[in-house]
């Protein structure tokens, strides 16, 4: 059974298709990639998964469920966190907040009990701020916790924003380009953390990636778009060889 | 042990307050109580503007809509029979309003309640639009809530308004509610539900994949605030005794986002200092309204003086304080004692005036 | 109701709709560039009646000298305002500009009100304003076609200023980007302030327009003009220069109509603009020539 799965999915922005038939799954435990030149269409992809857009046309499942169309909270409710392109962190709170307003969807407490600090929203929110702390312990942030997030560098920035959307306890997690901006050396420990997380939080992952370093060192599994259809999928090294990557590409493999 | 500490203090602030109030109450005369009772409205005024744009980011100008709301209510329930027949001589008022006469405090509670009804019921349809385009239609609704109640005669005695509201606000209710009010709001952004609206407030997208339910948080946001913002048009109307509709044109929405922005947008302490000075100052400067003899040399008064140095004042700060007078920062027990202490350099937690550059010349002088 | 009335009060709503699409124009292509609400451009307007008032009533300029004159001197006190209040704000967060708007706006009423006194003044239109013409049985004074047909004139020369010339089309593009704009070496400063005269010029044209329609100043007179124009910008689609004239049309057009159609429910007159604004923002929230604005994600 797999854990996602897109149905010949189509977007269009008015006349612009940008995704085109595009249909994949991903099984659980799995760390597949999505690549492509720029403007192919893959953040359109995640913005369709997580919510942002709905689908033109097409089915997007997760879990057995017909996500498609739903809205971007219901979808991170059901189990799908991601990241972003341009690292979207909470600027006017600090670094443990981050990560905590990630544990709200599971507060049970009504926002009564919360002003006025009943003892079942007070336990909760201890076991917030306990689990937030072990999550930031866990990426190695927990030294960091009552820092501003933009006082932060930029790599450590990028494993808040994925320690925030572990906060949310996910089955899957989208990362939109995580490496982007980095350099080899911390695009190194990057790949690490990535297969870190994959294999200590139960997850799978899908991610976008510029950097082919990144994507041939950890994804079993690659998926190629150019302009929203997909044009070839395996592992790494037939992607690599496979004539029409590299036409799409011209040759242009780093940074495009 | 430093959490009960705080709260002893707190306490005991509470109390030395009340004993301030009681003596102001006794001792200073009508005009001063009056201003200071005023003082305690427009704090409210203010910290609620702070929730829902400070803390939520929703740029809403519905506040002097909901202000009417509340005040009508203050008026309509407190005035007696025979002061309504008196009022609604062109129309009588609408029979089941007629004999009603309450309390004060059911009516307080009634005001915010409808209030905050109306306020959910504005923000319903105008919380799908963002940024200037809410702000926009906010104002919209305001002004439209003040229109109907410059027409709606039999209800609201139109354009005339009403004279002769029981004056049941004193210091001890005006700050009484705004006490409460920071309190609530205070607790509100201070639990994981004011997380996600500070969420929202910093980035909408983000907080949505986050799982937070945009919709939800907005419109308690909301109707929060205008529970508040109506108790104060209560507590105003049961103040000023009279209601003239003109006094909730859209105007009286800018001078609070005017006083809000001059306290700082996210910070509590700052409206409530904002909304003090803003009304004690007013009031001093009234003299330069009236004719002034200096010597043989005689200035007439000239109406509109007091608000053109607000006005400058206020395009000062926000020149030159562009974060307003306190920033994002609150008062807090453990800054003052630092602060007495002298060692306030050390304090680096981001709720304490402590790590302002502002504390530390201080600290060096 | 007769077809002349209703002509008469279609002539009157178009005059009224073209004032209030000047005045909007001000507003629309503020926001376009700064992504600013402009609430003091309303306070502008009156300046502009005022100080054609005081060139004609004060210095006795006759019309054809006080009017233009009026025109430069609010330019430029349009100039000035975006100087010293909005220009330090410009990289700040939003609403220290919206409130620096909002200072402006207090600031410019009240010494009104402390330099003209806060009594209405009268104000004298000129003759040929003020001619009597017979259609039959409906009549209409001079007055309503000559602000359709000023106005009609001061949108051709508009739009032939913001489409053929340099400063214009750099205007535009500065609208679509600011920051790129200033990279390909615009000037940005000056395109804000040729935008910001602009603006102004319209809206003292639309403050003396204004006047000779309803002919009592005061220093208040802007407020309502201004929020209705603004919200005729919003209608239009708040950046868009033809939606923000499609937008005044629309408003002054509608209002003089619904209250000579249900005449019981002039009170209510403010409110229609409102209530058509935000029926509109909720089925169209980029207004009628707005354009869709997805965020970037």
């Amino acid at each position: 059974m797999s854990l996602l799965s897109l149905k010949s999915v189509i977007k269009r922005f008015g006349g612009l298709t940008a995704v085109n038939n595009f249909s994949t799954d991903l099984q659980p435990g799995e760390l597949c990639a999505l690549i492509g030149p720029n403007g192919s269409g893959k953040t359109t992809i995640f913005n369709l998964i997580t919510g942002i857009y709905a689908p033109t046309e097409g089915k997007i499942f997760f879990d057995d469920r017909d996500i498609s169309g739903k809205k971007p909270n219901e979808i991170t409710r059901a189990g799908i966190a991601r990241t972003f392109q341009n690292i979207r962190l909470f600027k006017g709170l600090n670094v443990l907040e981050n990560v905590m307003v990630g544990h709200h969807l599971r507060l049970k407490s009504d926002p009564f009990s919360a002003v006025f600090q009943l003892p079942g929203y007070m336990a909760e929110d201890r076991k917030m701020h306990q689990e937030a702390y072990e999550l930031l312990q866990a990426v190695n942030l927990a030294h960091l916790a009552d820092k501003e997030p933009t006082a932060l560098p930029y790599g450590q920035q990028r494993k808040l924003e994925i320690a925030r959307a572990l906060a949310t306890h996910p089955k899957l997690l989208l990362l939109d380009e995580p490496a982007a901006g980095m350099n080899p050396q911390e695009a190194e420990e990057l790949m690490e953390f990535i297969l870190h997380i994959l294999k200590n939080f139960e997850l799978t992952i899908f991610l976008i990636e510029h950097q082919m370093r990144v994507v041939m060192g950890i994804c079993p599994r690659i998926i190629v778009i150019d302009h929203g259809e997909q044009i070839a999928e395996g592992v790494p090294e037939i992607i690599q060889n496979d004539p029409r990557v590299i036409e799409a590409y011209l040759g242009v493999t780093e940074n495009a | 042990m430093k959490i009960k500490r705080n709260t002893l203090l707190t306490l005991a602030a509470l109390a030395v307050f009340y004993g301030l109030l009681a003596l102001a109450e006794n001792t200073l005369n009508t005009y001063w109580v009056r201003i200071l009772n005023l003082c305690a409205v427009y704090t409210i005024f203010a910290v609620t503007f702070n929730l829902i744009f400070g803390y939520t980011g929703q740029f809403s100008l519905g506040h002097a809509g909901f202000a009417a709301i509340g005040a009508y209510v203050g008026a309509l329930l407190t005035l007696s029979p025979a002061q309504k027949q008196a009022n609604f001589f062109l129309q009588p008022i609408l029979p089941f309003l007629a004999n009603v006469e309450m309390p004060f405090l059911p009516t307080l509670i009634i005001a915010g309640l409808l209030a905050a009804l109306i306020g959910s019921l504005v923000a319903w349809p105008a919380l799908r639009l963002r940024g200037d385009y809410l702000a926009i239609a906010t104002l919209g609704f305001s002004e439209i809530i003040r229109i109907f109640l410059v027409n709606w005669q039999p209800l609201t005695n139109g354009a005339m308004g009403l004279k002769g509201i029981p004056e049941y606000t004193n210091l001890y209710w005006s700050w009484g509610a705004a006490i409460v009010t920071i309190f609530i709001v205070k607790r509100l952004i201070d639990s994981s539900y004011g997380r996600a609206m500070k969420a929202i407030r910093d980035d909408e997208v983000a907080a949505e994949a986050l799982g937070v339910n945009l919709f939800k948080h907005k419109i308690m946001a909301f109707a929060v605030s205008a529970f508040f913002i109506g108790v104060a048009g209560a507590l105003f109307s049961n103040l000023i005794s009279t209601i003239d509709p003109k006094v909730f044109l859209f105007t009286l929405t800018y001078q609070i986002v005017g006083i809000t922005v001059m306290g700082g947008m996210g910070s509590l302490t700052g409206s409530a200092v904002a909304a003090s000075l803003y009304t004690i100052f007013l009031e001093l400067l009234r003299p330069i309204e009236s004719q002034i003899t200096i010597g043989s040399l005689m200035i007439p008064g000239r109406p509109g003086m007091r608000m053109v140095i607000f006005s400058l004042l206020l395009l000062f700060v926000i020149l030159f304080y562009r974060k307003g007078l306190f920033g994002q920062k609150e008062f807090s027990w453990d800054w003052l004692i630092g602060f007495l202490r002298g060692k306030n350099r050390k304090m680096k937690t981001s709720q304490t005036l402590g790590s302002t550059g502002a504390a530390d010349k201080e600290n060096k002088s | 109701m007769t077809f002349e009335l209703f002509l008469q009060h279609l002539a009157n709503g178009i005059s009224l709709g073209s004032l209030y699409a000047l005045i909007a124009i001000g507003y629309t292509m503020v926001y376009g560039i700064l992504r600013l609400i402009n609430f003091a451009h309303g306070d502008v307007v009156m300046l502009g009646a005022y100080a054609a008032f005081y060139g004609a009533a004060l210095f006795l300029l006759p019309w054809y000298i006080a009017f233009p004159l009026a025109i430069i001197i609010t330019a430029a006190l349009g100039v000035i305002i975006e100087r010293i209040a909005y220009k330090p704000l410009r990289e700040y967060p939003r609403i220290n500009l919206f409130t620096a708007a909002v200072a402006v706006s207090f600031l410019i009423e009240n010494l009104g009100i402390v330099i003209f006194g806060g009594r209405p003044f009268a104000f004298t239109r000129p003759e040929f304003m003020d001619v009597n013409l017979s259609f039959g049985k409906t009549s209409i004074i001079s007055y309503t076609f000559i602000i359709i047909i000023t106005a009609g004139i001061l949108f051709a020369i508009l739009l032939y200023l913001v489409n053929k010339t340099k400063a214009g089309m750099a205007m535009r593009a500065l609208s679509k980007d600011i920051e790129t704009t200033g990279l390909v070496g615009v000037n940005t400063d000056r395109i804000i302030m040729f935008t910001f005269a602009l603006g102004s010029a319209l809206a003292a044209a639309g403050g003396i327009l204004w006047a000779t329609k309803f002919p009592q100043i005061n220093p208040l007179m802007g407020v309502m003009p201004g929020l209705k124009a603004f919200i005729a910008a919003v209608l239009g689609g708040i950046g868009n220069i033809p939606g923000a004239m499609i937008g005044g049309f629309l408003l002054g057009i509608s209002e003089i109509l619904i209250v000579a159609f249900l005449p019981s429910l002039s009170g209510y007159r403010d409110a229609f603009a409102f209530a058509i604004l935000i029926l509109l923002l909720l089925f169209r929230p980029n207004g009628i020539m707005g354009e869709v604005q997805a965020e970037k994600v």
